[in-house]
């Protein structure tokens, strides 16, 4: 018997493979060989953690820190973190970055001819309060073209990075917004066969998180890996 | 009430914007106790080249083999000044290197305990979820008896045990290859 207990693994098509063909730059960049599967360790349970100390409240709001307010449609993004079980995951860093409202990230890679905003930066942190809540302050960005394809565009989207407790719940992904008419072109959106696992990345317009006269309300619940209920066997 | 964990999606090519402030390429903190190494590498794709937007993360113990964390209910010291944690990009040339500390060995699922060895993810424009993998320490005899390892089919150990170099014994070369027949062997955790 294993004296760790592990995490669940996805139902089948809930989480893309490494090798999606139409994400053509997984092509020399997904490991070839099957992966080894190892017995959950000390080492995988447990995992970095980073307190209310690291990061401060400003941070979770995007608009503010320059000297004028930035270019867009400004939107609060909310949201629980939750595990699989439906329990909250409190004080877990939640991590976000972005383009801004022209579709341009403020990145020198990025070589889009699309204005940069001086009023943006597109990065922001917090981290969750004992409900698993999280909140930020952004715009809305804008969608980017990219050389995937020919005529290939981003989506708009919103990068998520979260640790939770352990190593194995680290996870990274994208939040989408509802009725963008690129979501059925994108090959990164698409990259999860489960139709509805890959529809839990669009966000839901949320009238009650809209602030009047200010920003409208996005609803993002991310929800990490569950305990497996007892130790199993290797 | 089940739910389902929500779907990865790459870090993309803009990862920097997001995750610079947490970089951290020297894992020792003030007063660190255990024997210092500098880790250096390169990540390679599968046409061999340099990949220069990865960025990996790294978990490890300290030195008494005690991770700084509450399901860490072992009997060992913490260590004020090791918490365990790095994020180091990989530089235009698809380089990297950090400096941390040897952990001690921690307990395997049978109890035993492991070899020395340091729990990484690897993310980069082009994964659609993290890599993981481990890096072991040249020469140590407990790489023999290390059950992780030994899931491993014999030939491809040596992807996931660092190099001495001729910088001397206190820096180490650990490269992780994508593809081909030098392909570090990426673990299955059910992600």
């Amino acid at each position: 018997m294993n004296r760790f207990a592990g995490y669940r693994s996805p139902l089948p098509g809930t989480q893309p493979n490494h090798l999606h063909p139409q994400y053509v730059s997984s092509i020399k960049r997904a490991p070839g060989k099957p992966l080894v599967p190892i017995p959950y360790t000390l080492s995988e349970v447990t995992g970095p953690s980073f307190g209310g100390e690291s990061v401060v409240a400003k941070a979770s709001d995007l608009t503010q820190g320059h000297a004028g307010e930035p270019l867009g449609e400004r939107i609060v993004v909310s949201g629980r973190v939750l595990d699989e079980d439906n329990r909250p995951i409190a004080s877990t860093l939640v991590e976000i970055w972005q383009a801004n409202a022209a579709g341009r990230y403020l990145h020198e890679v990025d070589q889009h001819r699309a204005p940069l905003d001086p009023s943006f930066t597109g990065c922001g942190r917090t981290v969750t309060d004992a409900e698993g809540c999280y909140r930020f302050v952004t715009i809305r960005p804008g969608a980017y073209p990219w050389r995937n394809h020919y005529n290939s565009w981003r989506p708009a989207h919103i990068h998520f990075s979260l640790f939770g407790p352990a190593f194995a719940t680290r996870l990274v992904t994208q939040m989408y917004f509802p009725g963008d008419p690129l979501l059925p072109f994108d090959p990164i959106f698409n990259c999860t066969a489960d139709e509805q696992a890959r529809n839990r990345l669009i966000s839901i317009f949320d009238w009650e998180a809209t602030l009047p006269e200010h920003a409208l309300g996005y609803t993002f619940d991310i929800i990490l890996r569950g305990r497996d209920a007892t130790p199993m066997g290797e | 009430m089940s739910l389902q964990a929500t779907t990865s999606q790459t870090v993309g090519p803009f990862f920097k914007i997001g995750f610079e402030w947490l970089y951290r390429d020297n894992l020792i903190g003030e007063d660190a106790s255990g024997e210092r190494v500098t880790i250096q590498g390169r990540v390679f794709d599968g046409d061999g080249l340099p990949v220069p937007d990865a960025i990996l993360e790294i978990w490890q113990a300290n030195a008494h083999g005690k991770y700084d964390h509450p399901e860490d209910t072992q009997e060992k010291p913490l260590d004020p000044g090791f918490k365990g944690y790095g994020r180091v990009p990989t530089t235009p040339e698809g380089m990297f290197r950090f400096a941390t500390i040897k952990p001690g060995p921690v307990p395997g699922p049978n109890g035993k305990e492991q070899a020395p060895h340091l729990v990484v993810s690897v993310f980069m424009r082009g994964l659609l979820k993290r890599l993981v993998t481990r890096m072991y320490f040249p020469a140590d005899p407990r790489n023999a008896s290390d059950q992780i390892l030994n899931l491993v089919e014999p030939a491809r150990r040596s992807t996931l045990i660092a190099k001495t170099t001729a910088g001397g014994p206190g820096i180490l070369e650990w490269n992780v290859v994508l593809q081909g027949p030098e392909e570090t062997v990426f673990f299955d955790l059910g992600l």
